[in-house]
């Protein structure tokens, strides 16, 4: 906190944190990754002022695009409300002075951990996604050597096995989250730990899709509407995840929901993890959770 | 078809800096026909393999697979996603040790599925019968193909290896000390399988081994190596019964009853 007291560090910041030469190599390594959808693209990731995990690339691919007339969302697990979304959305008040929302419709920009809005995007909206392992085939291959010529050559049996092997044990595929796609039918790659259900958002999709993995000092993109397609085997198609009830407290029912712990004799709630949609709904339609 | 050989390697010579592993190995191998590599530890035999199956890329001389769309193709000119390509369609190697060849934390259904998935295979149900009828073949319980390998003795995990690969019905086969570390009775099972597959399937294969009993019962041709360089060659039964180089007649002197 600065000395005057008034919350504004006492030495200025660069808009956006960032210095301007670090931006612009950030800002190229989107356009290229812009050029080549879901191909990842390496960039000069820096030191920021939080822990490698807690959002360093998505802040940095943040802190690139970021102009002053943009408008700003943040959401952790699907709300705007807690801690990390919290200080990533003060972090870029302070040194951008840009708006922030925790509206979807009124967000120009918005970086996310986990989830998609659910409120569908629009051109011109940008989503970062915070990415902790870009590389969808991390754990089958060790070797990043092996890996890049795996892209290269879009040899991905690989990545089917590990399906195969989840449908032997489990009786389907069980990977939840993270779940691999292929980007306009040439690059596998990771949409980030946001679960499967959220994947078919991905497909075809208005907005332009950013990705910063800051520890993996890697960048990539899904261009607005490029094909986006989830790996899956043609009998045992892909499917998300379905609930049987609706959100307890608007009653969505196409919507995410986070099963909430209400006490400790067994109570629980289903709600929505878009915290904005739920509340949203809540407002226009009051007694949604009554019907 | 089989107006050219399906393998040609000439003048190949392999160094690991001045050591020369291989020097100037010239052969032909033609559709199923086995050919076996004989000779001491270090005589150059696996460095020789390698170069042939496309893992090595020779010091000089070169190695061509004759393909079903071009005829003979350079192995070691082509472009890398070429090479990958008929590594995993046209050829396989069985490795001496079951954990070089297989994925260790694979299940045996999903390392014999593997090239099938490769291939672009993306069909669950289909990939594990195609799956469970190679254990069968080469007579692995299929009540263990979630199983992963690790589980398995050293001879079924030879015989996962061969699995593994003929499942892509390859036109050549390599075999490096198959039976090395089994014990009697198992090496007889798995040469019986591998006798009987090779002809069955019309493989040519490559074997190379220490053990002469083995390359009496499974191959054709024989070639003698010694200090990286080939010291006989001729039919197998030629060359044990009637050797001419006097490290050929040392090595067939020194079995007992081979």
């Amino acid at each position: 906190m600065g000395a005057r007291g008034n919350g504004l560090p006492s030495q200025p910041f660069n808009f956006a944190y960032l210095d301007e030469q670090t931006k612009k190599m950030i800002r190229r390594a989107i356009l290229k990754a812009i050029a080549v959808p879901g191909h990842q693209v390496p960039f000069a990731s820096r030191e920021m002022p939080l822990p490698y995990g807690w959002g360093t690339g998505g802040i940095q691919v943040t802190a690139a695009i970021l102009g002053a007339d943009d408008t700003l969302k943040v959401i952790d697990q699907g709300a705007d409300d807690t801690t990390n979304a919290v200080n990533i959305r003060r972090l870029f008040a302070k040194t951008a002075g840009v708006r922030t929302t925790t509206h979807t419709v009124e967000a120009t920009v918005i970086q996310s951990r986990h989830r998609i809005p659910e409120t569908p995007l629009r051109e011109g909206q940008i989503m970062v996604f915070q990415v902790p392992i870009p590389e969808p085939l991390r754990w089958l291959e060790p070797r990043e050597s092996e890996t890049l010529k795996l892209h290269a050559l879009a040899d991905y049996g690989l990545m089917q096995v590990h399906l195969y092997e989840d449908v032997a044990t489990h009786g389907r595929i069980a990977k939840s989250y993270d779940y691999p796609v292929m980007v306009h039918g040439r690059y596998l790659a990771s949409p980030s730990p946001i679960p499967k259900f959220d994947n078919p958002k991905l497909d075809r999709n208005p907005a332009l899709l950013l990705f910063g993995a800051g520890r993996e000092k890697r960048i990539y993109a899904i261009p607005p509407y490029t094909e986006v397609k989830s790996l899956d085997f043609e009998d045992h198609p892909f499917t998300v995840e379905r609930w049987d009830r609706p959100c307890a407290l608007c009653g969505a029912v196409d919507s995410f929901l986070d099963e909430v712990i209400t006490d400790d004799q067994g109570g629980r709630m289903f709600v929505c993890s878009d915290s904005d949609y739920c509340e949203t709904r809540r407002t226009e339609v009051p007694d949604a959770a009554d019907d | 078809m089989t107006d050219a050989p399906l393998l040609r390697a000439r003048g190949v010579t392999r160094a690991f800096d001045r050591l020369v592993a291989c020097r100037n190995v010239s052969l032909e191998l033609w559709p199923g026909e086995v050919l076996g590599i004989v000779g001491e530890s270090g005589s150059g035999k696996t460095t020789l393999l390698r170069c042939l199956a496309g893992e090595l890329v020779p010091t000089t001389g070169t190695v061509e697979f004759r393909t079903l769309e071009n005829g003979l193709e350079d192995v070691h000119r082509m472009g890398e996603a070429r090479r990958r390509f008929l590594m995993r369609t046209q050829w396989g190697v069985v490795h001496q040790n079951a954990r070089d060849g297989l994925r260790m934390r694979v299940s045996a259904g999903g390392n014999v599925g593997e090239r099938l998935m490769a291939a672009g295979a993306r069909h669950y149900g289909r990939i594990r019968s195609e799956a469970l009828a190679w254990l069968d073949r080469v007579e692995l319980d299929r009540s263990r193909i979630d199983e992963l390998p690790g589980l398995f003795s050293g001879g079924m995990q030879q015989r996962l290896q061969i699995a593994r690969i003929l499942v892509s019905k390859p036109r050549l086969v390599f075999l490096d000390e198959p039976t090395g570390g089994l014990d009697v009775s198992v090496q007889a099972r798995l040469l019986d399988l591998l006798r009987r597959l090779t002809r069955d399937l019309g493989l040519a294969v490559i074997i190379v081994t220490h053990d002469l009993g083995v390359a009496r019962l499974l191959t054709h041709r024989l070639m003698v190596m010694r200090q990286g360089r080939v010291v006989e060659e001729g039919l197998t039964d030629q060359v044990l019964d009637d050797p001419h180089d006097a490290y050929t007649q040392l090595l067939v002197a020194s079995v007992i009853g081979a």
